[in-house]
């Protein structure tokens, strides 16, 4: 048992799902997840919302889920348009994945000013 | 038609039920056995008796039996096969037409298969290793009352495992305290916990006080997390009565789960209550209390994945599988083989992985696995790798057993699952390369680099009781 002094105190977090208890990811590291959702076979789709809102199911979408893109500057180029369009938006990436009617990959890419 | 006669007395059961030359339907179901016979009766006559006994036949012959079409309705061994490295055993193939049982009734196929037979003398063990279920008989089944993918959109969790935890002391808190619990895990990061198996309604915390402080738990916790959360309410109760009424209070408070023990609670209960939570819009976790008992024996029992596919038909969200890593028994590919019964949509025989049947499931939606018991920060990537995304990983002591509390034990699971799903999509072979994914994490994490060093030198290597059979 450690002592009081020793004792680290956890501040709760809002974390935002998957992803949320990691570090912003880097630009390469966000690259390296766009791979991954292509390789994968899934469609990039690209939500955003405010920050009070970020509990609801529905985000708005930006554009549509670009099907069958496979070019992953065109992602990153999209990520980054919404961004500077709703800077105060949180930015989420998705992969849809249509066999299973899920989500292969989703998590927030920028968090929002609010 | 070809005349018979009656003629009364004991006959070989391998007259009327060894059928080597037939060729089972789509709409049969059909069952692989492990028989060990007493020394001296023949395997034909083994397989036969086990067919007769788990289907229409009895000891002796009846005069009444000459009133239907026993040609129809009879199950028939069809095929034995040596057990490989084992030769007092062997497996009897047996095929049952689908007009023997009713609709949607696990309960009804397992006393048929799994009755009488499993005293019968001749034998010295039986034990049931697979059922195919045609697609015919899993389509009068109601199954999962969500399933994966409903689960999955309304607690908002993509792209990654769940994390669970068990509220320890098993037994013991007041409703307050055991509140206080869940909600420090879920606070922590933790998406889900769960009552105990034996926790129902003992003297020390009602129902009713549980469900009411958990439901505040929650609320506040996704109020100060943005995220979704649950616990699994544990209805398991003595009597079906007791057990909806504990499921409405629980619908009522607006929680997203419950929770059953289905061998110990029984079919009936499971699958009445499974149809209660798809009527109600309920999630449904489903523990397995007492299956050691029942699949651990390598010769007599029920193997594991004939329990886990009967669940699936029964109706459940989520099934506890083992950990294959843990402090629970479970060897891996026997694990995968069940686990893929319980997620996938067909799933072909491979004899390496314990699946004696080709298992086409339709359109039945898939059931979380659930993997608990003696895990920690440690095991993260192998979890990851065994149980892929489709997967709640629960760690009870992992979490609570954290020298700051659960809520700094629940946030260095998450960073640790986290870290390893990132590495995962990298490209990275996690398993390999579990140190460096868990130290690198650690760098932001002083809970996780607390949880690492608890439980560095903790280890569960035992050898599996209950091996596949192999050469």
């Amino acid at each position: 048992m450690q002592n009081g002094s020793q004792m680290g105190d956890y501040q709760t977090a809002q974390t935002l799902e998957t992803f949320g208890f990691l570090p912003k990811l880097s630009q390469e590291e966000i690259y390296d997840q766009i791979a991954y959702l292509v390789a994968q076979g899934l469609t990039p789709a690209i939500e955003h919302e405010h920050p009070s809102r970020s509990m609801d199911h529905y985000w708005t979408m930006w554009k549509l889920p670009f099907f069958g893109q496979t070019d992953l500057n065109t992602v990153v180029a999209e990520l980054e348009a919404c961004r500077r369009s709703y800077p105060d938006h949180h930015v989420r990436l998705i992969g849809y994945d249509n066999y299973t009617q899920s989500q292969g990959v989703s998590f927030v890419v920028y968090e929002g000013r609010g | 038609m070809a005349v018979k006669t009656y003629d009364a007395g004991v006959k070989d059961y391998r007259d009327m039920y060894w059928t080597p030359d037939y060729v089972p339907l789509d709409t049969d179901l059909l069952a692989c056995f492990k028989c060990t016979g007493q020394p001296g009766v023949p395997r034909e006559e083994v397989a036969a008796a086990v067919a007769a006994e788990s289907s229409t036949g009895t000891w002796s012959t009846v005069w009444s039996e000459l009133l239907t079409d026993l040609e129809y309705y009879k199950g028939r061994a069809y095929r034995i096969e040596d057990v490989p490295g084992d030769s007092e055993s062997f497996y009897a193939f047996v095929a049952y037409p689908i007009d023997l049982f009713e609709e949607g009734s696990i309960v009804n196929v397992l006393t048929s298969l799994v009755g009488n037979v499993f005293g019968f003398k001749a034998l010295k063990h039986l034990r049931l290793e697979d059922i195919r279920f045609p697609i015919a008989y899993i389509k009068t089944c109601g199954g999962p009352p969500a399933g994966i993918q409903v689960e999955r959109d309304r607690l908002n969790k993509y792209a990654r495992p769940m994390l669970g935890c068990t509220i320890k002391p098993k037994l013991g808190l007041s409703a307050k305290n055991y509140g206080r619990a869940v909600y420090e895990c879920l606070r922590g990061g933790l998406d889900l916990t769960k009552d105990d198996e034996n926790v129902n309604s003992q003297p020390f915390m009602r129902w009713r006080d549980r469900f009411e402080f958990v439901a505040e738990a929650i609320q506040k916790a996704e109020q100060e997390t943005g995220e979704r959360k649950g616990h699994y309410l544990n209805v398991t109760s003595a009597t079906p009565e007791d057990m909806y009424e504990r499921a409405e209070f629980a619908k009522e408070l607006g929680m997203p789960i419950i929770m059953h023990d289905f061998l110990t609670g029984g079919f009936t209960a499971n699958t009445g209550l499974a149809n209660w939570c798809r009527k109600n819009g309920m999630l449904l976790h489903i523990h397995r209390a007492m299956h050691a008992v029942i699949d651990r024996h390598p010769k007599h029992g029920i193997h594991f994945r004939v329990l886990a596919k009967c669940l699936r038909l029964s109706g459940g969200d989520h099934l506890h599988t083992g950990t294959v890593v843990g402090k629970l028994e479970g060897d891996r590919q026997s694990t995968l083989g069940f686990v893929d019964q319980l997620r996938e949509s067909f799933v072909p025989e491979d004899r390496s992985r314990g699946v004696f049947f080709d298992q086409d499931w339709g359109s039945m939606p898939g059931v979380f696995a659930v993997a608990s018991g003696g895990i920690h920060v440690w095991h993260m990537p192998a979890l990851v790798t065994i149980f892929g995304d489709d997967s709640v990983l629960q760690f009870g002591g992992g979490t609570q057993g954290h020298p700051w509390g659960n809520a700094a034990g629940a946030a260095a699971n998450r960073v640790a699952l986290e870290a390893s799903i990132k590495a995962r999509n990298e490209g990275r072979e996690i398993e390999k390369e579990t140190r460096d994914i868990l130290t690198e994490a650690a760098k932001h994490s002083p809970e996780l680099a607390i949880a690492m060093e608890t439980w560095k030198e903790i280890k569960f290597e035992f050898e599996t009781v209950d091996k596949l059979d192999v050469g």
